[in-house]
């Protein structure tokens, strides 16, 4: 039996199909999300990668901030238990999450069975987002794929504000006026990225083991400023980009099987 | 006269809410004093003193839900108001230059014009009290200066321990003293205690009558939604004071408890969770709130915002009434507010709670992250938290808003069903 999960972010999305709730059968992404043609073309290419359709689903389930606007779509469920039930399944031991999208920084605290038990968001503000870095890289010159190494090499890493995005921004651009090394400053900002998201996470009660999912993850930098914060180590999901798509297709084949009554 | 005898209570509602309306700009006409009022500054006084009322927070809430807050938010940002500033009081100071201009030119500037707020007429005094925040200090003083009129003050200390002590109540009866007097000048006569007795009378009989709606909402299924409380408000903070509330009030009890006796409960359907909201409604956005809600299932049963105006008193008795204008939770210290809190959810038999960050009321938000922690640990209900406005749309976002409250749905639902093991 498959089933799929549909995650529509602010930045990207993505689809995981799931075979008997076990086996990733596809889990696609798309770098444009909710009111592009990405949602249409993560759907076309996870089917046309597994060679399956539509009407193979037994039950498609979406999620993310695009949710409502799947059509193909049988549910929707909220990207926090979407993500706990994905980190869940590839890391058991995950008790706190830390997911980094385009426009959301969530800390969510996880129970022993995977259940959300409390979890707090970013409020209405970029800063610390894969927006946020977003703007930086283009500031800086730099592709957000280079970002990490680029922070492999700091020696002093800069002061980036964590309080808003367009300040730091200029904040950046004064900074490399200034002669200051692009390496520093790309670790300022990843230390501002781990700051906000870091100070959701305390709020939360950090336990280990602490899972990193989102976008934002794929940027080592980010994952060694949130690790050096927390003094703590943190697990990058696997594929951490589709973590909510495959919690979402779980939730799809628990509800096919009634696991969830 | 119009026969109000057949109206229901949302047709009362609305009828006195534009009949309060219709007799301060009557007064005016008629050279009667008019005075703008914070909305739990003692009503009494005034109403002793036959001065016609407006309530600004209760105006500004009525243009946020009528959509039109950004025209006059942008009037008092040009006027140089911090986009901090609480948003009741920068739409206050907007529409206020707005009537000032007109008084000034004779022309009525087209945002007045268009305007879907109910027209108001301009001051002759002003009245505020510090007991729900400190903002209304500054704000009815720039009202003061900005029209050249009288503001009387009645400071309210804030309550660090409970019991409120003896001395607090004793300073707050002689603010009341003080305010009587200030108005035996403005107006030039002598203040009718036995007049004020009656005023002081009717008052409990509104208050009354209101907690009885409030308690409603104990049932379960409830026949009462949080959210009719945010709209009959309106009367218990313009017209407790007078009968129009009392009456309003009684009728609305009326039927909700008719509604109960026959099976009809204010969730059309099958309530299935039900939630807390703690801290103003976001107007501009009050429907989409209620949809989120109400679309899954949810129903809102607890809220101490409306019991702000539960001024229980003895008539008669000013260190009673001081108590009663001081006691008001978000005038008291953080255990004193949880308590109230937690009394509220349990009272709601609610599932959840949710805290609205608002952006304009500092007081009652900035304590919301520790009261929410403390409330968790004791009942193991889980909340969420979004950021918001009461007036001021553009610091609200719907979709921020929809998934916080999905989530908190999501939890409520494991918890009901046994699934989380903790």
């Amino acid at each position: 039996m498959f089933t799929m999960g549909i995650d529509i972010g602010s930045s990207s999305s993505k689809v995981v199909i799931l075979e008997d709730g076990l086996n990733i059968i596809a889990a696609e992404v798309i770098q444009i999300g909710t009111g592009s043609t990405g949602p249409k073309r993560v759907l076309d290419e996870a089917l046309s990668k597994s060679g399956l359709k539509l009407q193979d689903m037994a039950k498609i389930i979406a999620t993310g901030y695009g949710r409502s606007s799947v059509e193909e779509s049988h549910k929707q469920i909220s990207e926090i238990s979407c993500q706990a039930k994905g980190v869940f399944f590839l890391v058991p031991s995950a008790k706190t999450i830390i997911d980094i999208g385009g426009q959301d920084v969530k800390a969510i605290k996880l129970d022993s069975k995977g259940c959300v038990k409390q979890f707090f968001m970013n409020d209405k503000c970029a800063a610390g987002t894969g927006r946020f870095l977003d703007v930086m890289s283009r500031v800086l010159e730099v592709s957000l794929n280079e970002m990490a190494e680029y922070d492999s090499r700091a020696t002093e890493p800069a002061t980036v504000s964590s309080t808003c995005t367009v300040f730091a921004e200029s904040e950046v651009i004064s900074q490399l006026a200034n002669g200051v090394a692009k390496e520093n400053i790309i670790a300022g900002v990843h230390q501002s990225v781990a700051s906000k998201a870091c100070g959701l996470a305390y709020r939360c009660g950090v336990e280990e083991d602490i899972v990193m999912c989102g976008g934002v993850a794929k940027d080592l930098g980010v994952v060694r400023a949130i690790s050096k914060e927390l003094k703590k180590p943190v697990i990058v999901a696997p594929n951490p980009q589709t973590t909510a798509a495959l919690g979402a297709a779980i939730f799809a084949f628990d509800e096919v099987i009634g696991a969830n009554k | 006269m119009t026969d109000t005898s057949n109206m229901s209570a949302k047709e009362l509602l609305g009828f006195y809410q534009e009949e309060l309306y219709e007799e301060a700009r009557r007064a005016k006409k008629e050279g009667k004093l008019v005075c703008w009022s914070a909305s739990v500054a003692p009503s009494e006084f005034c109403v002793t003193m036959d001065i016609a009322m407006i309530y600004p927070e209760t105006h500004a809430a009525g243009i946020g839900a009528r959509k039109g807050a950004l025209d006059v938010l942008e009037v008092a940002d040009e006027k140089g108001y911090n986009v901090d500033t609480c948003s009741y009081a920068r739409v206050n100071m907007g529409y206020m230059e707005l009537l000032k201009q007109e008084a000034l030119t004779g022309k009525t500037p087209e945002k007045l014009e268009k305007s879907p707020a109910a027209r108001i007429p301009l001051p002759d005094l002003v009245i505020t009290c510090n007991n729900i925040c400190n903002t209304l200090l500054k704000w009815y003083e720039n009202l003061a200066v900005e029209l050249n009129i009288p503001l009387i003050i009645i400071d309210v200390p804030f309550n660090h321990t409970m019991p409120i002590p003896q001395y607090s109540k004793d300073y707050i009866a002689e603010q009341f003293k003080n305010a009587i007097s200030q108005l035996e000048e403005i107006c030039g006569k002598k203040f009718d205690y036995d007049k004020f007795l009656k005023v002081q009378e009717q008052t409990q009989r509104s208050v009354a009558q209101w907690n009885r709606i409030a308690s409603l909402s104990s049932h379960k299924p409830s026949p009462l939604n949080g959210f009719d409380l945010f709209n009959y408000m309106a009367l218990i903070v313009c017209a407790r004071s007078r009968d129009y509330a009392e009456i309003t009030f009684k009728k609305f009890a009326d039927e909700l408890e008719e509604n109960l006796k026959n099976g009809i409960y204010a969730f059309k359907g099958n309530e299935q969770k039900r939630v807390t909201w703690e801290g103003i409604a976001v107007w501009p956005h009050l429907g989409h709130t209620f949809k989120g809600l109400k679309n899954l299932g949810n129903i809102m049963t607890g809220s101490a915002y409306p019991g702000l105006w539960n001024l229980s008193y003895t008539p008669g008795d000013m260190s009673s009434m001081a108590e009663a204008y001081t006691r008001i939770y978000i005038n008291t210290c953080l255990d004193n507010k949880v308590k109230v809190l937690s009394d509220i959810i349990s009272g709601g038999k609610c599932d959840g709670v949710i805290y609205h960050q608002n952006r304009s009321c500092k007081l009652m938000s900035f304590l919301n992250v520790e009261t929410a922690d403390i409330l968790q640990k004791g009942n193991h209900l889980p909340y969420v938290s979004f950021d918001g406005d009461q007036t001021d749309p553009r610091n609200f976002s719907p979709a921020q808003f929809d998934t916080r409250i999905q989530a908190l749905d999501e939890m409520m639902k494991q918890n009901k069903e046994g699934v989380s093991n903790e």
